[in-house]
């Protein structure tokens, strides 16, 4: 990219930031929640609209723009119309630092982990508003279930990633992926050093949180359709009920995007320098694969298991997760000064 | 629990049912999800209901004598009947001229009738028929009142009564055409 | 198996402290939760005011009565041939068995006594119904619980089992087929054979879904030690059906209290119990049941006898003046009709007793003190049809 005016620069990255939440979104409820998920069920999905039900998708969404945009009685309305934008929002913050090349990044911030780990929490506020502004029972407790839920896997999370920065080193989304590319397993650099392999406990728990912060069955207690009908979403419909469902998946995306770039090597495949400038063009396709990976597996969880009740969660979270991440800290700290 | 946890289990059955649905006819064979999901693609296919299917009721017209059996003995009144005697021809020449019931008027009412089958059951003069034909939905629910002619028009897709399982002492009734 | 002592004592501790904390500490006030009329895990139009405190259920109690339809009163008014195809829409999955304790009661008071034939198929068809019912509970649960899966396994196989019961009887879910006297019709050919092949397709769902549900270490801990039901309760409320035998009560009306007119006695079958009385072994039993009336259909498909499938019934029927109670242990638990005759074409009088309106009746005592999401649990595993509960 260089050479080219600041402003035009920035033109780009803004376009390909709403293109890297929204594009992953379509594919990912296509594949896996239509089809996937109906292959399970031997059944065949939708298969009218398009080829084999493709554009199914484009069909619900002209749906849900058509249908009125209803308000319960005594919604506080404004929260209750921001509180979409707000979930939203946070999926567009948090593909900010993800990078997709050695040149193809949005914000090449030096604290991106952090950041990322900060801004996911922005949903919580949206989730809270959802819930607490429609003024039913149901949606509030919806709302602070997913409060509880989300700030309590936040802890794991945050832990998880922790060892992959002990052993990158930095805090720098673009250094971790080269750090993954430019490592060695026991002087063997063939596929360099994903931290899959040295960080795997930090792998399954960033796996697990991940699941809870995007309350995807066997978390999905805030959007429980069997018990709070559909929680903090119940009194939403048309665009505004479209607008979270977009934000689901599209944040499904993204947390497998910032999954792979910290565990997978990121938009890097072995076999090629990491500063060819192929990756620029490559780097996008290969992170669409990785991420593709990931929430195969995010979603083959979602259509097995049952949900936890939510003490379940919380003591999972309190009592297992974070202290196998401590652990999983404390170990990657130890071998990081004795190699 | 064994030494496999239940979960990893689970997901097998989910990755299993996925794998029979996508390649029904072996791995190396294209995918076919059409044929390995055991649900129909309705308008495009359909499933053949059996031969005792109740799906809609046909009347053969010759055979009522508008005894008005059925329409008392319907739980929920849906059939409606009318008659009126008529002077026949006298079957041998020269023989006193016969009484017929002739049938004006017979109508079921398929918005009401439950399709317990009971006026089949109780027509003395193999009149009334199931036929398994189950496509008749209308936009108006008034329509949903058959006359005798769309009625008689069903009886073309009645099928023939099937034979019986072995040990059975019934006989197999026919079908009149 | 969970020691249910422990499980006891930790919620009646919970129940005080629910108590003195609504009261007492920080002066909440609860709130009243009404999970339905129209909620997804009431399978209906059943309504359950659980009063809360945060997420925990202070007192609950159910509020029936808005799918009333009137059987009962419908029934005086119909003649008997027309009552069956009433009941039939009482337990709307597994309609056969709501046919066969009426039809068994006038029978009873007409002293007629159905041929061997007849009383074997209409044993068959009234397991194969249980069958079809509990499957449907089965997968019903998972998704209660939060499974999406189990209930599309069921839904598949479940409809092997009704595709035999419409080519026998015509109908899916409102066969209507049991007669006084014996059965409308004799079985199709082919029949016997199609079904033993439906029960082998039950056998792998039991196997499959004891693999995906009932294996799986989440639903253990939704389920275990949740919602138990001590002997002595349930039986003063009047459970009956699975949700005793899992409390560990061995009753069962097929084999302790058989009427006349089945043959559960012509074979060798297995009482299900289980000693914990939780939402597990509730469960547990229930698909336990499942192989179980496909061991049991399989046999009798292998002994059915020779001969006519109706007794020498008058055309018109008119039963006999007296009265006359007989039950069954139907899919839901034991169904019974109370049959008033005087001597006319309609019943003067029948009372139905369904399982679902008692098994719901425990729900205050057992919801006292769990959690929002043990209320779906609990309910999906004490298993009820509306239709069951408010005829």
């Amino acid at each position: 990219m260089i050479g080219l005016a600041f402003w035009i620069e920035t033109t780009f990255r803004s376009a390909g930031g709403l293109a890297a939440v929204l594009l992953p979104a379509g594919p990912l409820v296509y594949l896996y929640l239509f089809k996937m998920m109906s292959f399970m069920q031997s059944r065949l999905g939708p298969m009218e609209a398009g080829p084999a039900g493709s554009m199914q998708l484009l069909a619900e969404v002209g749906k849900f723009l058509q249908k009125e945009d209803l308000f319960p009685a005594k919604a506080d309305r404004i929260v209750f119309a921001a509180a979409p934008f707000v979930v939203l929002v946070s999926s567009f913050l948090l593909v900010v630092v993800v990078p997709f090349g050695p040149d193809a990044w949005f914000v090449n911030l030096d604290t991106g982990v952090f950041f990322a780990m900060a801004v996911s929490s922005v949903s919580v506020i949206g989730i809270l508003m959802a819930g607490w502004a429609s003024a039913s029972k149901y949606s509030m407790l919806g709302g602070l279930r997913a409060a509880g839920q989300l700030i309590a896997y936040e802890l794991p999370l945050v832990l998880a990633v922790m060892g992959v920065v002990i052993q990158a080193g930095t805090l720098n989304m673009q250094d971790i992926v080269l750090a993954q590319a430019e490592g060695e397993i026991f002087g063997f650099g063939g596929i360099g050093n994903p931290f899959i392999i040295t960080q795997f406990l930090g792998f399954v728990i960033f796996m697990i949180a991940m699941q809870a912060e995007l309350t995807q069955p066997p978390f999905d207690m805030p959007v429980a359709e069997s018990e709070l009908v559909t929680g903090y979403i119940t009194e939403y419909s048309g665009m505004r009920f479209l607008l979270f469902f977009i934000g689901e998946f599209a944040t499904a995306g993204i947390f497998a995007m910032i999954a792979s770039v910290l565990f997978l090597g990121g938009w890097w495949v072995p076999g090629i320098d990491p500063d060819s400038n192929l990756f620029n063009i490559l780097g996008p396709a290969v992170m669409f694969a990785k991420v593709l990976g990931v929430t195969f597996l995010v979603f083959w969880f979602r259509i097995t298991y049952p949900r936890f009740r939510e003490d379940q969660l919380q003591k999972l979270a309190w009592k297992v997760l974070i202290p196998l991440s401590l652990l999983n800290i404390v170990i990657t700290g130890i071998l990081k000064v004795a190699f | 629990m064994g030494i496999v946890p239940g979960m990893i289990k689970g997901l097998g059955v989910t990755a299993k049912t996925a794998y029979d649905t996508m390649f029904p006819d072996g791995p190396l064979k294209p995918p076919s999800p059409s044929k390995g999901a055991v649900t129909v693609q309705y308008p495009h296919e359909k499933e053949t209901p059996t031969a005792r299917a109740r799906g809609v009721i046909a009347l053969q017209e010759d055979n009522c004598t508008a005894c008005m059996l059925c329409a008392r003995e319907c739980p929920d009144w849906c059939i409606y009947i009318e008659g009126h005697k008529e002077k026949a021809p006298p079957r041998r020449a020269g023989g006193k001229p016969r009484q017929k019931n002739k049938l004006d008027r017979f109508d079921i009412d398929f918005a009401l009738c439950m399709y317990c089958g009971i006026c089949v059951e109780v027509c003395p003069f193999d009149a009334l028929f199931w036929s398994p034909e189950y496509e008749f939905s209308e936009p108006r629910i008034a329509d949903l009142l058959h006359d005798k002619s769309r009625l008689a028009e069903w009886m073309e897709t009645v099928p023939d009564f099937e034979s019986y399982e072995s040990g059975s002492e019934a006989k197999v009734r026919k079908v009149p055409r | 198996m969970t020691a249910i002592s422990d499980g006891e004592k930790l919620r009646h501790i919970g129940e005080q402290a629910t108590d003195a904390r609504m009261n007492i500490e920080i002066e909440t006030e609860g709130m009243t939760l009404n999970i339905g009329p129209q909620h997804p895990a009431t399978h209906g139009t059943l309504r359950i005011v659980a009063k809360l405190d945060g997420e925990q259920v202070v007192a609950a109690e159910p509020i029936m009565g808005y799918m009333h339809r009137g059987y009962e009163k419908l029934a005086e008014v119909r003649t008997y041939p027309q009552v069956t195809t009433l009941v039939n829409r009482i337990d709307w999955v597994g309609s056969f068995a709501n046919e066969t304790p009426f039809i068994l009661a006038a029978e009873k008071l007409m002293e007629i006594e159905a041929p061997p034939r007849a009383q074997y198929i209409r044993t068959i068809l009234h397991e194969m119904s249980r069958i079809a019912n509990v499957m449907l509970g089965i997968g019903d649960m998972g998704v209660q619980v939060g499974a999406v899966t189990p209930v599309f396994l069921a839904f598949r196989d479940r409809e092997y089992v009704l595709n035999q019961i419409e080519a026998a009887t015509g109908g899916r879910f409102h066969p209507n087929f049991d007669r006084i006297g014996g059965l409308k019709d004799d079985l199709p050919a082919g029949w016997i054979q199609n079904t033993k092949n439906a029960m082998e397709k039950v056998e792998e769902f039991c196997d499959t879904i004891e693999t995906l549900m009932y294996g799986n270490e989440i639903f253990q801990a939704r389920t275990r030690g949740i919602g138990i039901i001590p002997k002595d309760v349930g039986l003063a409320y009047g459970l009956s059906g699975v949700n005793i035998r899992a409390s560990g009560v061995d009753w069962d009306v097929r084999r302790d209290a058989m009427p006349q007119g089945l043959v559960y006695d012509q074979i060798d079958w297995k009482v299900w119990t289980h000693p914990d009385g939780d939402c597990y072994s509730r469960m547990w039993v229930r698909l336990q049941e499942v192989r179980e009336g496909a061991k049991i259909v399989r046999a009798l498909l292998g002994q059915i006898p020779a001969g006519p499938v109706m007794a020498k019934v008058p055309r018109i029927i008119k039963v006999p003046a007296g009265e006359a109670f007989v039950e069954t242990e139907n899919p839901l638990g034991v169904m019974g009709y109370y049959i008033v005759s005087k001597g006319d074409l309609n019943p003067f009088r029948v009372k139905i007793r369904s399982a679902s309106f008692s098994n719901i009746s425990i729900t205050p005592w057992l919801l006292k003190g769990v959690y929002v999401p043990d209320i779906i649990a609990i309910l999906g595993s004490l298993y009820f049809i509306l239709g069951d509960i408010d005829r």
